[in-house]
């Protein structure tokens, strides 16, 4: 297969719990050696769509190959094929860390001597060499997802399948394990990730597709989707947190989009499609409302930004102002 | 599925189901022999059973000839491999919910060996906590009066019937969203089916329509060709009705354990 050929192709997926549309019509391609990061909230239907495409679960209608193999017609050849490594770290406690990858790779059916060198040699190359021979139950979080991601390792997969694999790790961890999958990925690999974290997306992923309630809402390079957000935002930041509302309702009305209170920074977002042209009236208003500020400027946007501008899942919504008055509006 | 895909499905299950079993039932043992504890507790159970109703109920139950610890005993067996058996749907509910299902699902391994892993490691299991109850019987007063092939084959009825109940046990377990669900959904129909039967006492006393029931149970049945094998009495008819249940309930609870193994969403 070409380097540049699709190694997983998904067309019109489509699944329901009951009245639930989990996925609908969802469509999109990873080419070998790239790194596709499936953004979303929690629900969004990242899970289900990994849980498909790695054989897991049946789809209702569409279709998915993943290295040329249908993964609802030919699941016994895709299985060979793909590693999974989930949100739950999915290894035995009991075991140590070198039997649970000597298992998984005797489940693979490897030869016994073939399964223990390919366990140590993973057990090295995720920095478990130390830890190999204890119980995994003594292991950190980061370590049993180190060891999880090393048991999805273990067959060689054309295509890896990462979902949410930093969830609820603690930031070294999170640092650690981002460090290992550049790694994979600059020897090769092929990975779908999905996350909910975006700088997670902005690290890992060559190409980011958002999903939100089952159906993709974006997809592009990071920078093409941050053009998506409306180009520049305006940042407000004030010392005196009670100043944050009054300095939202002006946002809000000269902005192109919600204003968005990040309230622990006292920071206020808002997306300005002609920043510098009406970056002098909002300092004007800010003033004649008698707020100090500590700081303004125009910046790119984050993910973050970016996200909540597609999705419309918005905390504060423009509109009602409390504190100030709106004599422009 | 596809004809060819099952084809290849069912090549798969005959080219690597043992294997794979075995790899699952080494990682179940390992479990018992890692936390000693869980062996303790498992075994302490079924021997206080043997004594507290050799003890308490013992002079109370009239058994005709028979010495109450020598009618006891195969029931008590069977009672404890059924009880036992629930402890397949647990571990495999635990296992659903800690994610090791679903990587077990990812690999390109045989469809039954997690569940058949599983059921080895508990008949493992319950074959040592038999023996066990067996030898703490023959202490307080328990007599083998048949053969040695009787008493072999008597040991090994109770172990192949508390088998078959773990495939109901893991279509279970595979089906409930919690390990303490799987538990409790057990212990609603393995209760009645126990004591519904002839295990602690002779089925002749029970009100017509309930004896009607016991008579036929695989429970009653089994018990009574234990029985008999111990004693070294009649045992054909009720050893063949009781094969008939075993292989009735894997006929349709293995595919169902199966099915539901695939089918977990």
């Amino acid at each position: 297969m070409s380097p540049q050929a699709p190694v997983v192709v998904v067309r019109n997926l489509s699944k329901s719990f009951g009245d639930i549309k989990a996925l609908s019509g969802v469509s999109f391609d990873v080419h070998a050696g790239t790194v596709v990061g499936l953004l979303g909230p929690n629900g969004a239907g990242k899970t289900t769509l990994v849980r498909i495409l790695t054989t897991l679960l049946d789809a209702d209608t569409g279709s998915a190959h993943v290295a040329g193999f249908d993964v609802l017609r030919d699941k016994a050849r895709v299985r060979p094929v793909v590693g999974l490594a989930g949100q739950y770290a999915a290894i035995d406690p009991v075991m140590t860390g070198r039997e649970n990858l000597v298992m998984v790779a005797r489940l693979y059916h490897l030869p016994r001597a073939e399964a223990e060198s390919r366990a140590s040699e993973l057990l090295m190359r995720f920095g478990l060499t130390d830890a190999a021979d204890r119980q995994s139950d003594t292991y950190s979080g980061g370590m049993r997802r180190r060891l999880d991601l090393a048991a999805s390792l273990v067959a060689d997969p054309r295509v890896l399948f990462l979902d949410e694999p930093t969830t609820g790790l603690d930031p070294r961890g999170r640092m650690e394990l981002w460090a290992m999958v550049r790694d994979l990925v600059s020897d090769g690999m092929t990975v779908l990730l999905t996350t909910q974290y975006l700088d997670e997306a902005d690290k890992l992923a060559d190409r980011i597709v958002v999903i939100d309630h089952g159906r993709i809402i974006a997809e592009g390079e990071t920078d093409e989707l941050k053009g998506m957000a409306g180009g520049t935002y305006l940042t407000v930041r004030v010392n005196d947190l009670s100043s944050v509302e009054p300095v939202r309702c002006v946002l809000a009305q000269e902005g192109d989009g919600p204003a968005m209170v990040d309230d622990s920074s006292g920071e206020v977002s808002v997306p300005l499609a002609r920043g510098a042209a009406k970056l002098a009236g909002i300092v004007r208003r800010l003033d004649e409302a008698d707020i100090a500020i500590a700081d303004i400027g125009l910046r790119q946007p984050t993910l973050d930004e970016v996200f909540l501008s597609l999705t419309g899942h918005v905390a504060s919504d423009d509109g009602s102002c409390k504190q100030t008055s709106t004599e422009e509006s | 599925m596809s004809m060819s895909g099952f084809m290849t499905a069912l090549r798969s299950e005959a080219k690597y189901g043992l294997g794979d079993t075995m790899q699952l039932w080494k990682r179940n043992l390992l479990a018992y022999r890692r936390q000693p504890d869980l062996l303790v507790f498992s075994t302490i159970q079924p021997v206080m059973f043997v004594l507290l109703f050799a003890f308490v109920f013992g002079g109370a139950i009239q058994t005709g000839p028979i010495p109450y610890i020598d009618f006891l005993l195969p029931g008590i067996l069977v009672q404890s491999g059924l009880f036992g058996s629930t402890q397949t749907g647990v571990g495999l509910a635990e296992d659903v919910r800690s994610g090791m299902i679903d990587r077990y699902r990812s690999l390109p391994m045989a469809r039954s060996a997690v569940i058949a892993g599983r059921i080895l490691a508990d008949t493992t299991r319950n074959m040592f906590v038999l023996t066990l109850m067996v030898g703490v019987g023959l202490i307080i007063g328990f007599r083998f009066h048949g053969s040695v092939a009787g008493a072999t084959a008597m040991l090994l009825l109770g172990v192949v019937f508390a088998q078959a109940f773990s495939w109901i046990s893991a279509a279970i377990g595979m089906s409930v969203r919690r390990a303490e669900t799987a538990q409790v959904a057990s212990f609603v129909w393995i209760f009645p089916l126990t004591f519904v039967s002839s295990v602690f006492v002779p089925i002749e006393t029970m009100p017509d329509w309930l004896r009607a029931v016991a008579q036929h149970s695989p429970v009653t049945l089994t018990v009574d060709a234990m029985r008999g094998l111990a004693l070294g009495v009649e045992f054909w008819g009720s050893l063949m009705r009781s094969l008939a249940w075993i292989v009735g309930i894997m006929v349709i609870f293995v595919p169902v354990a199966i099915w539901r193994y695939r089918k977990i969403a």
